[in-house]
C-alpha cells in the first residue's frame, strides 16, 4: 500500500487521469489548427459539434447508470473520443451524422461496455467505421482545400448551414471531392501513375494541404512522446510495417502503387499512428505487445488500402487489431524476475478435483 | 560507484529522510512500563513462560519460543509482571494479542541478567547457534523473521556472500542510516559473525548514495577492521526505490535472480539488515539478548523528530510525546515507510521488534489517496514495476478474480513495493488488490488441502480394512484348509479330478499377487521418499504425507496377506496333483 501518490506530490509527474487526456486533446491542437487553416470552418464545426454531442451523451448515459456524470466527466475522456471523431470526419458534415457517430462511439463502444477503461474496441473508431459503412456517400465527399478566409473558402455561415443539414447552397457541391487516397485508389487499371498525377485529379492544392496535417499530427505526436502520455512502439510499429510494405510494392511496381511517402502522408496514417493506435485501453499492454500490435495495424492498413475496398484504414486495422489484444497480450508476458522464461499462452490449471481419475 | 547491473522499473518518490538525520541517536528514557507481544516475528506466536507478580530483570526471558519459526521474548526492564493479557498489537490486522506486562519497580534500578559473553571467533558453531536461538533476535529491518533459522542455513545451502542491507530505500526511515553512523564496528562484527556461520568467502555493504555519513563511518570501520578474516566490500549505488529490496539488491549488486518462490540462499546470498547484525553480535559478544531497538520517529507532526534506541514494549504514545508530537496536527500514524508500512488507529501500542519506524505526518505531507478512478492500461505502472510484471494486468484479474489467470501472471513473484500504487494516474490501490488476492489464493490452497487430506484419510481407513478383511479371509483360509484335509484323509480316492485346474488358477494368482506386492512396496518407499523430503525442507503439510505413507504400509501388508494365503493354497494344491 502507498501512501504516497506521484500526482498528489506537489513538484512530480505523471499526472491523474484527467490530466493525461487534456494534455491528448492539446497535443491535437495543431493539427486541427491545420487541417481548418487547409479545409475551412467545417473542420472546427464539426470538432465543436463532435464534442458537445460527447459530453452531452456521456453525462446522459451515466446518468442512466446511476454515476455521477461530474465526476466521471472530469476525465475528460469523452471530449477526447469526440474529438479525434470530430476531426476524422470530412469537414462540414452535417449534425445528423455527427450524432449517429457519437451515439455509436460514446453510447455503444464506450459506456454499454462498462465506460472508461472497460471498452475493447477504439470508441471513436468504431464511430467511423459505423458511418463509413453506413453513410458512405457523405462520408466520402471531402472538402477541397480552400482554407479558411481564401476568395473560394467557404464562409462560416455556410459551414453551419452545412452543419445543419441543409444543403440548399449548390455550389457547395462543387467545393468537395476525393481524398488523395480515394482519388488514387480509383484511378484507371490502363493508367501510368505518372500520367494519373498528371491529369491532375484533385482539386489545387489538395496534396500539399494533406501533407501538412500530417506534419502537424505529427508535431502533436511529438509532443505526446515528450510527455511520456504514449510510448513510441505503437506508432513506430506501425509507420514502420507501413513504410516497409509500401516499400516492397513500390520497388516492385511503381506505376500502380503509391510512393512510402504517399501512403505516410497522404491519409491518416500519422494521425492513427500518433492518436488512435496508441489508446491505451484498447491497445495492446506490454511493451513487446504493442509492437507486435503497432505492426499488425500497418500491415493492416496497407494490405486494406492495396486490395480492400477502402482508401484509406486505419479505422478497420485499429478495430480489427482491437480483437487481437487479449490474445497479443497473453503471448507477449514480460519475462517475470526470478523466472527462467517468460509465460506464454493460456495455461490455467485445472482447479476441479472431480477431473482426477478415479481410485 | 557499484557496477551498473539493475532491476528494472523503480521510483524516485521525496526522499524526506533530512527531517530525522539531523540530530544523532539518543537514547529514550526508560519506560515505567511495557507491553510485550508474544507475536513480533513471523511465525508462531511465543508462549510466556513467567507468572503474575512474578519480579523479572531486564534481558531475563519471559516467553519461550514455539516450534520451528519462533523467537524468544525478553524482558526489557527490570521490574514485576502485572498481567498477561490480550492488548492491541502493532499489526496490520489492528488485532488484539496475549502480551506479558511488565511494571518497573519504583526505586529504578536497571538490573540487567547477561548471558556469559562469548568470543565468536573461537566458540564453536554450534553453541553460537544455541545463543541466537536464546537471545530472541528477529530480522529488524521490518519483516521480523527469526535470525536464529537464518544462521542455521548452511545445512541446507552453499552461501559465498553475506548481504547486508543498508538501502534502506523508503522514505522518511533512517533507522539504519543512524545505526551505522553510530555503531558501525557493531555492524561490521556482526557480518564477520555471520559470514562465519554461513561459510560466506565475501561480504558485501549495499548502501544508497543519500546516507554519506554513515558510509564515512562504515569506510573508517573499515581500515580499523582492515586484518579481518574474510573481506568486506562497500558498494554504493544510486537511490532508487525499491532497492532495498532483498531480491532487488541482490540484482544490483550480484546480477543473481532468486528465483521465483525461492530463497536468497538459492542463490548462494545471505541478506541482514545492520541493525539486525548489531543485535545478533550483542547478543553474542556481550550476553545481551535483543531488548530494545532504534526507531525513527519523524513526520511533520512531531516538534522533535529524530532517531531513538528504546527498549521493546515502550508506549508509542510515550516516544511520539517524547519527540513533540503536536496531536492536533497528526493525521496519520504510518508504522514503516509510507510505501509498504501502514496506518495506524491509535498511539497507544507498544514498540515491538518490527518497529523501524514511526511517521507522524500531517494532513498535509501524506494527504489521503484521491478517488480511484477507473484503468485505462496506460502501462506507467509496468514501467515502474521492479519485478517486470504487468500490473494493469495483474488489476484486472485481481478486480475479476480471476485467480488462475493472475497466477499465470506471477502475481506470486509481486513484492508488494507499491511503486505501480505510487505511479497510477488514476489513484487505483493496486497492491490492495494484489494481496486480496493473494488471501483468496491462499485460502483457496489451504481448502484445497484439507479436502485433499481428508480424502487421504478416508483411503488409509479403507485401506486398513482392506487388510484385515484379508487377514481375517486369510485365517479362514487357513482353517477351511485344515478342515477340508481332515474330510479329504477321510474320503480321499472320491476327490481327485479338478485338482488340476485349481492349480493353475491358484498360481495365477500368486502370480497377480506377487505383482501387486512390488506395486505395494513401490509405491511405500514413494511416499516414504517423499516425507523424508518434505521434513528435510521444513515444509507443511507434513501430516498429510504421513497419513498417506500409512496407507501405503496397510496396502503393502494387505497384499502380503492375500499373497501369504494365496501361496498357502497353492502349495497345498501342489502334491495332490
Amino acid at each position: 500500500m502507498s501512501l504516497m501518490h506521484a500526482s498528489v506530490e506537489p513538484a512530480r509527474l505523471p499526472p491523474s487521469s484527467g490530466q493525461v487526456m487534456a494534455w491528448l486533446l492539446l497535443a491535437t491542437l495543431p493539427g486541427i489548427a491545420t487541417l481548418a487553416w487547409h479545409f475551412g470552418w467545417g473542420v472546427l464545426t464539426n470538432v465543436l459539434t463532435a464534442a458537445a454531442f460527447g459530453v452531452a451523451l456521456e453525462a446522459l448515459i451515466l446518468k442512466l447508470r446511476g454515476r455521477s456524470p461530474s465526476a466521471t466527466l472530469r476525465d475528460n475522456s469523452a471530449l477526447v473520443t469526440a474529438v479525434l471523431l470530430g476531426v476524422s470526419l470530412p469537414p462540414g458534415s452535417s449534425w445528423w451524422l455527427i450524432l449517429v457517430g457519437m451515439v455509436a462511439a460514446i453510447v455503444i463502444a464506450k459506456q454499454l461496455f462498462g465506460g472508461l477503461g472497460h471498452n475493447p474496441f477504439n470508441p471513436a473508431m468504431v464511430g467511423y467505421a459505423l458511418l463509413l459503412v453506413a453513410f458512405p456517400l457523405p462520408m466520402t465527399q471531402w472538402a477541397a482545400p480552400h482554407g479558411l478566409f481564401g476568395p473560394d473558402a467557404m464562409s462560416l455561415p455556410d459551414a453551419l448551414q452545412l452543419l445543419a443539414g441543409l444543403d440548399g447552397n449548390q455550389g457547395l457541391d462543387g467545393m468537395s471531392g476525393a481524398t488523395p487516397l480515394d482519388a488514387f485508389k480509383h484511378k484507371p487499371e490502363t493508367l501510368m501513375a505518372s500520367e494519373f498525377w498528371a491529369s491532375s485529379p484533385l482539386p489545387e492544392g489538395a496534396m500539399g494541404a494533406w501533407r501538412a496535417v500530417a506534419l502537424a499530427w505529427l508535431a502533436g505526436g511529438a509532443l505526446l512522446l515528450y510527455k511520456r502520455l504514449i510510448s513510441w512502439h505503437i506508432p513506430v510499429a506501425m509507420l514502420g510495417a507501413m513504410a516497409a510494405i509500401a516499400t516492397l510494392l513500390y520497388g516492385v511496381d511503381p506505376s500502380h502503387y503509391g510512393s512510402p511517402l504517399f501512403h505516410l502522408l497522404g491519409g491518416a496514417a500519422i494521425f492513427g499512428a500518433f492518436f488512435i493506435a496508441t489508446d491505451p485501453v484498447s491497445a495492446a499492454t506490454s511493451r513487446k505487445g504493442k509492437l507486435y500490435y503497432g505492426a499488425g495495424v500497418g500491415i493492416l492498413v496497407m494490405i486494406i488500402r492495396t486490395t480492400g475496398a477502402y482508401p484509406d484504414a486505419v479505422a478497420f486495422a485499429v478495430l480489427l487489431m482491437n480483437f487481437a489484444v487479449p490474445f497479443i497480450d497473453y503471448y507477449t508476458q514480460p519475462r517475470t524476475y526470478g523466472h527462467r522464461a517468460p509465460t506464454r499462452g493460456i495455461k490455467v490449471k485445472q482447479l476441479d478435483d472431480d477431473l482426477e481419475e478415479p481410485r | 560507484m557499484a557496477k551498473a547491473f539493475d532491476f528494472p522499473g523503480g521510483i524516485h518518490p521525496p526522499q524526506r529522510k533530512a527531517l530525522s538525520t539531523r540530530t544523532p541517536l539518543i537514547q529514550a528514557a526508560l519506560p515505567t512500563h511495557v507491553v510485550l507481544p508474544m507475536d513480533q516475528h513471523i511465525g508462531n506466536p511465543a508462549e510466556p513462560c513467567v507468572e503474575i507478580g512474578q519480579r523479572v530483570r531486564t534481558g531475563e526471558r519471559v516467553a519461550l519460543a514455539q516450534g520451528m519459526i519462533s523467537a524468544d521474548v525478553h524482558a526489557s526492564i527490570t521490574g514485576t509482571v502485572t498481567a498477561i493479557e490480550e492488548h492491541p498489537i502493532p499489526h496490520p490486522s489492528q488485532g488484539k494479542r496475549l502480551c506479558v506486562v511488565i511494571e518497573r519497580d519504583p526505586n529504578g534500578d536497571d538490573d540487567w541478567c547477561r548471558m556469559p559473553p562469548l568470543d565468536w571467533r573461537h566458540a564453536d558453531e554450534d553453541t553460537l547457534l544455541e545463543r541466537l536461538r536464546h537471545s530472541g533476535v528477529v530480522g529488524l529491518g521490518g519483516a521480523g523473521f527469526p535470525t536464529q533459522i537464518k544462521a542455521r542455513v548452511r545445512e541446507l545451502h552453499a552461501i559465498d556472500t553475506l548481504l547486508v542491507n543498508a538501502a534502506e530505500c523508503e522514505p522518511y526511515i533512517t533507522a539504519d542510516d543512524l545505526t551505522l553512523r553510530t555503531y558501525p564496528d557493531d555492524v561490521i562484527e556482526g557480518a564477520q559473525l555471520f559470514a562465519r556461520l554461513c561459510g560466506a568467502e565475501r561480504i558485501l555493504i549495499g548502501i544508497e548514495d543519500n546516507k554519506p555519513e554513515a558510509v564515512e563511518a562504515l569506510n573508517e570501520s573499515l581500515r580499523r577492521h582492515a586484518e579481518d578474516s574474510v573481506p568486506i566490500e562497500l558498494k554504493i549505488i544510486a537511490t532508487r526505490y525499491p532497492s532495498g529490496g532483498e531480491k532487488q539488491l541482490i540484482k544490483r549488486l550480484l546480477n543473481r535472480e532468486v528465483p521465483s518462490h525461492g530463497l536468497p540462499a538459492d542463490v548462494g546470498v545471505l541478506c541482514h539488515n545492520p541493525g539486525t547484525l548489531r543485535a545478533a553480535v550483542r547478543a553474542v559478544r556481550d550476553g545481551e539478548p535483543l531488548i530494545s531497538r532504534v526507531v525513527t520517529l519523524t513526520g511533520e507532526a512531531l516538534a522533535r523528530p529524530g532517531n531513538v534506541e528504546a527498549r521493546l514494549g515502550t508506549s508509542m504514545h510515550e516516544l511520539l510525546n517524547a519527540a513533540g508530537l503536536k496531536e492536533d496536527e497528526l493525521a496519520r500514524l504510518v508504522m514503516g515507510g509510507p510505501m509498504m508500512g501502514f496506518a495506524l488507529d491509535t498511539t497507544a501500542l507498544p514498540l515491538a521488534k518490527t518497529t523501524n519506524c514511526l511517521i507522524a505526518a500531517t494532513e498535509h505531507e501524506l494527504p489521503a489517496p484521491p478517488k480511484e478512478q477507473p484503468c485505462i492500461r496506460c502501462a506507467a505502472c509496468e514501467q515502474v514495476c521492479p519485478a517486470s510484471l504487468l500490473p494493469q494486468q495483474l488489476y484486472w484479474f485481481a478486480k475479476a478474480r480471476e485467480h488462475d489467470k493472475a497466477e499465470l501472471f506471477n502475481l506470486f513473484d509481486c513484492i508488494e513495493c507499491g511503486a505501480c500504487s505510487y505511479v497510477c494516474p488514476s489513484h487505483i490501490p493496486l497492491v490492495q488488490y494484489y494481496q486480496a488476492a493473494k488471501g483468496e489464493i491462499r485460502e483457496r490452497r489451504r481448502e484445497a488441502h484439507k479436502a485433499e487430506h481428508a480424502r487421504h484419510r478416508f483411503e488409509f481407513r479403507q485401506a486398513r480394512l482392506a487388510h484385515e478383511a484379508a487377514e481375517k479371509e486369510a485365517k479362514r483360509q487357513a482353517r477351511a484348509q485344515a478342515a477340508s484335509r481332515v474330510a479329504a484323509r477321510t474320503a480321499q480316492p472320491s476327490r481327485q479330478e479338478p485338482r488340476g485346474e485349481d492349480a493353475a488358477t491358484a498360481k495365477e494368482q500368486v502370480k497377480q499377487l506377487r505383482i501387486a506386492q512390488a506395486a505395494a512396496k513401490a509405491a511405500l518407499r514413494k511416499a516414504e521418499k517423499a516425507l523424508a523430503r518434505a521434513s528435510e525442507a521444513g515444509e507443511g503439510e507434513l501430516d498429510d504425507l504421513e497419513v498417506q505413507v500409512a496407507t501405503a504400509r496397510e496396502n503393502l501388508q494387505a497384499t502380503e496377506a492375500r499373497l501369504a494365503a494365496a501361496q498357502k493354497d497353492e502349495q497345498q494344491g501342489e502334491p495332490r496333483q
